[in-house]
């Protein structure tokens, strides 16, 4: 079996929950197919670069796949059929990265700087 | 220094405003990883317009800047980076 990651973007307008059970139903498929999946992320509603399908918005999401060739076939042939993704990208890894993914880990990093700002206005 | 004999293979050669070459900045041990979904990273290789930025101003190996090329594009698809900013 082969590692991937897979990054979708959804529907503005559907929430964050559905987000979510979009992710577990593609967890379930590839289960059935005999794979496993990672970690998955949620990176939430983002602005796009540009218009994708008239949307400037769209909720992200990743999740790392250890699953047969012919399961993300699979995956790939439904995530063009269904209409909340506007578009995702599977791309093959050596290896799971388990630190968060950049987009993760900067936001994590801005809160943290934004709060201490916060603290040093306090005192 | 100054006691070096200088021949004609070993000329020193005058840089007038000291200028050094840069060196590859994916290339080391400290080096980050090209990554499509690291934005900000790939942003420091685009132009104000969202074009590439040539190896040849950047000093990055041409290994790197391929990989690095195909991390933008990706990200672009990803509607992560503009293919123009306008």
């Amino acid at each position: 079996m082969a590692l991937y990651e897979h990054v979708l973007i959804a529907r503005p307008d559907i929430s964050p929950q559905q987000v979510d059970a979009l992710m577990e139903d593609i967890t379930r498929q590839i289960e059935e197919k005999g794979g496993t999946i990672g970690k998955t992320e949620y990176w939430g509603l983002r602005n796009l670069a540009y218009r994708v399908k008239k949307n400037r918005k769209g909720h992200y999401a990743l999740m790392y796949i250890d699953a047969p060739a012919a399961a993300v076939h699979e995956l790939e042939r439904k995530q063009s059929i269904n209409e909340d993704v506007l578009r995702y990208i599977t791309i093959r890894l050596e290896e799971f990265d388990d630190q968060p993914s950049p987009i993760l880990a900067r936001r994590e990093r801005d809160e943290k700087k934004a709060k201490s700002r916060a603290d040093e206005v306090r005192y | 220094m100054s006691t070096t004999k200088f021949t004609i293979s070993n000329l020193p050669t005058r840089r007038p405003f000291g200028r050094r070459r840069k060196v590859c900045p994916f290339s080391g041990d400290q080096a980050p990883k090209i990554d499509y979904k690291d934005v900000k990273m790939l942003q420091r290789y685009l132009s104000e317009k969202g074009k590439i930025v040539p190896a040849r101003i950047t000093a990055v190996t041409a290994k790197k800047q391929r990989e690095l090329t195909r991390a933008i594009k990706r990200a672009r698809f990803m509607a992560l980076l503009p293919y123009a900013v306008v």
